[in-house]
């Protein structure tokens, strides 16, 4: 007995006890992940200041005030090549800097957490779960730049975040981190809660400056450019919430193991909302220059209920639609760019052989045209006339000269446009065109390849129907001629298209043609 | 309105205790504001039709809010919104005629985990069945 135990070859290898052993789903989703804006996810209780100075909070924002001029903080940020996150991925250093260079008499630093993109939410989970990194990053980035205002600018959907907020601050406030002359040092800084209203045009800097003082969310022409006069015209600094939840780590961990990771032009992590028909959805960081395939099939475990994987919607109403063949793109703004897609605020939907691309195009069409603020006339009135022209298609009204009419509109939306939201409305519209025109062409001749426009399908029963009468008893208008134990029948000109007899079915026996 | 010391960058934050406090924001609320905060009618006017979250109109007794973010809309929250106006004929945005229900639709409740999501009264509702939701509309009515 003891020389068995006293062999190594009768034990099992150690490792095999593991505590840290986790489930195979679980680790394909995390292993691929780095936790930079994330950092310690799920541990953290965002109520509680002492355990996130525990976990080196406010270590960045000491070592700043201590050890580096606002000019060197300025160059580390520089170095780590840190891009703007809310989309447009301009470089935060070259910003910071023009605000520092610019002159005011008070200077204001504006958290732009208006997520607007719809199957976006990693703003809302940075705010909820991390507010006390955001507040450091935000006075990091106002020490660097010398403001001593910060407002939080946040939509008020999401109350949680707007509470938990306000709770943070208060507990920063009472420890001294936010207020007159913060950790004994002899700089001040006072923060603010701005609420939005529901405008997806406030997530532009100048709206968002004109909602901030109370007017209507209406973009103004750039230059000059916020950082020269923003609020009340003074030079004013606008992140996006997890662009400032980055800064903490780089200045901690140092600016080149941010530099390390990612691609030649886009470094670091990126937050993406990864939702749509995937098996596993959710929040996730990954670093730059990984491809969309990766980010589907391995920590999105691929797409769901055993559908094909059809294109990934990237960016929201302003991204566009990656087709399944250039899965293999690397997530950067670049090259996102180079292929029609922005990287946005980071949605990552994914849409399976189920879903019609025109369909698709006329609900972001849908979703901009109600958005528009109504300033410029070709954002106004062409993404009307381009919403009419796809829901035309969509109920099988198509004509042959409408795809050109499209093309040809949005060339001038894109020209005519002042701010983002006019400028990137028709990409859905153009990158579903470019990759996915025979679909289009199909609505002309009034076939819906993925069965989803209702005017262009019909329900029909295949003969393995066991005569269940259960579709019947499902159908609310009453379409389904059924004799038990014998073949349906669904009355054409009755059926309402509204699915519930397919899903009912339990031979899967109803099919869409 | 005080807190804020009346100047008029105020002006959101108002509109949105107003709304907080009356459930909607009506003329006279409208025309006081302007007189509090020193801004041309026309200008609180809008600011206030401009922003959806505010409404102008007082709310049923239920409200259901239907999200159309991208990941709830291709899992079938239009086929959801479709069933329920049908069902009442009522568009989204509209009441029913005797006050019980009201119907909107959101750009995104940020809950794209547990797509499809509907809020009914307040509650979130994740993975909400298109062919079963009616039923549960049906029984909060009749509450």
């Amino acid at each position: 007995m003891l020389e068995k135990i006293f062999q190594d070859d009768a034990w099992e290898p150690v490792d095999r006890f593991s505590i840290h052993v986790r489930d195979e789903p679980v680790s394909a989703f995390l292993s691929r992940q780095i936790h930079i804006a994330t950092e310690h996810g799920g541990t953290l209780n965002p109520f509680d200041l002492e355990e996130y100075i525990h976990h080196q909070g406010f270590a960045a924002l000491r070592k700043c005030l201590e050890s580096y001029t606002p000019a060197q903080i300025i160059d580390q940020i520089a170095e780590s090549g840190l891009r703007g996150r809310g989309g447009a991925g301009f470089h935060s250093a070259t910003k910071w800097r023009k605000v520092r260079e610019s002159p005011g008499e008070i200077k204001y630093v504006i958290c732009n957490g208006d997520e607007g993109d719809p199957g976006a939410f990693m703003d809302r989970m940075l705010l909820e779960s991390f507010p006390f990194r955001v507040i450091e990053g935000m006075i990091i980035a106002a020490y660097a730049v010398g403001a001593s205002e910060a407002i939080f600018y946040v939509r008020a959907e999401y109350p949680l975040a707007l509470k938990v907020l306000r709770r943070a601050l208060a507990l920063c406030e009472g420890n001294g981190y936010i207020g007159g002359n913060i950790l004994g040092s002899d700089y001040s800084i006072h923060f603010h809660i701005a609420e939005g209203a529901g405008a997806f045009v406030s997530g532009e800097e100048t709206a968002l400056l004109a909602s901030v003082e109370g007017k209507r969310s209406i973009p103004r022409i750039r230059p000059p450019y916020p950082a020269e006069k923003g609020l009340w015209d003074q030079p004013t600094l606008i992140n996006n919430v997890e662009t400032y939840s980055l800064v903490p780590w780089i200045l901690r961990e140092g600016a080149e193991s941010f530099a390390a990771l990612g691609t030649a032009t886009s470094k670091g992590t990126k937050v993406f909302a990864l939702a749509g028909k995937v098996k596993r959805g959710g929040l996730i960081e990954v670093p730059m220059g990984i491809t969309i395939r990766e980010v589907v099939n391995e920590i999105g475990g691929g797409v769901a209920d055993g559908r094909q994987f059809k294109a990934v919607q990237v960016g929201g109403p302003s991204g566009g639609c990656v087709p399944a063949a250039l899965a293999d793109t690397p997530i950067d703004f670049e090259a996102l760019q180079s292929i029609g897609a922005i990287m946005g605020s980071g949605g990552l939907v994914v849409l399976d052989d189920t879903d019609c691309m025109v369909d698709i195009s006329r609900y972001f069409l849908q979703f901009t045209q109600n958005e528009s603020c109504g300033k410029c006339t070709l954002c106004r009135i062409g993404s009307k006339r381009m919403l009419e022209i796809v829901t035309r298609l969509c109920e099988g009204k198509g004509r042959p000269q409408d795809i050109g009419i499209l093309e040809e509109l949005s060339a001038g939306m894109k020209a005519a446009s002042f701010c983002g939201l006019g400028k990137t409305a028709p990409n859905p519209v153009l990158t579903s065109l470019r990759y996915f025109r025979e679909e289009y062409l199909a609505h002309v001749e009034g076939r819906c390849p993925a069965g989803k426009c209702k005017a262009l399908i019909r329900y029909r029963i295949e003969d393995h129907c066991i005569g269940c009468t259960i579709c019947a008893q499902h159908c609310p208008v009453g379409a389904i001629h059924s004799i038990p134990y014998q073949l349906h029948t669904i009355d054409d000109s009755l059926c309402v298209r509204c699915d519930m007899c397919r899903s009912a079915c339990p031979e899967k026996a109803v099919k869409v043609v | 309105m005080r807190r804020l010391g009346y100047k008029p960058h105020a002006l959101i934050e108002a509109l949105h205790t107003v709304q907080e406090t009356f459930g909607y924001i009506d003329e006279d609320a409208l025309k006081y504001l302007s007189r509090a905060l020193r801004i041309p009618l026309s200008q609180v006017y809008g600011v206030a039709t401009f922003y959806h979250y505010f409404s102008m109109k007082p709310q049923g007794k239920h409200t259901c809010v239907v999200c159309m973010g991208t990941a709830c809309y291709i899992k079938g929250t239009g086929q959801i919104l479709n069933n329920l106006e049908n069902a009442y004929s009522i568009k989204a945005g509209e009441t029913t005629p005797d006050g019980g229900l009201s119907l909107l639709t959101a750009r995104c409740l940020g809950a794209c985990g547990i797509a499809p999501a509907v809020v009914l009264d307040g509650v979130v509702i994740g993975h909400a069945d298109p062919a079963h939701f009616n039923a549960r509309v049906e029984e909060k009515l009749k509450q």
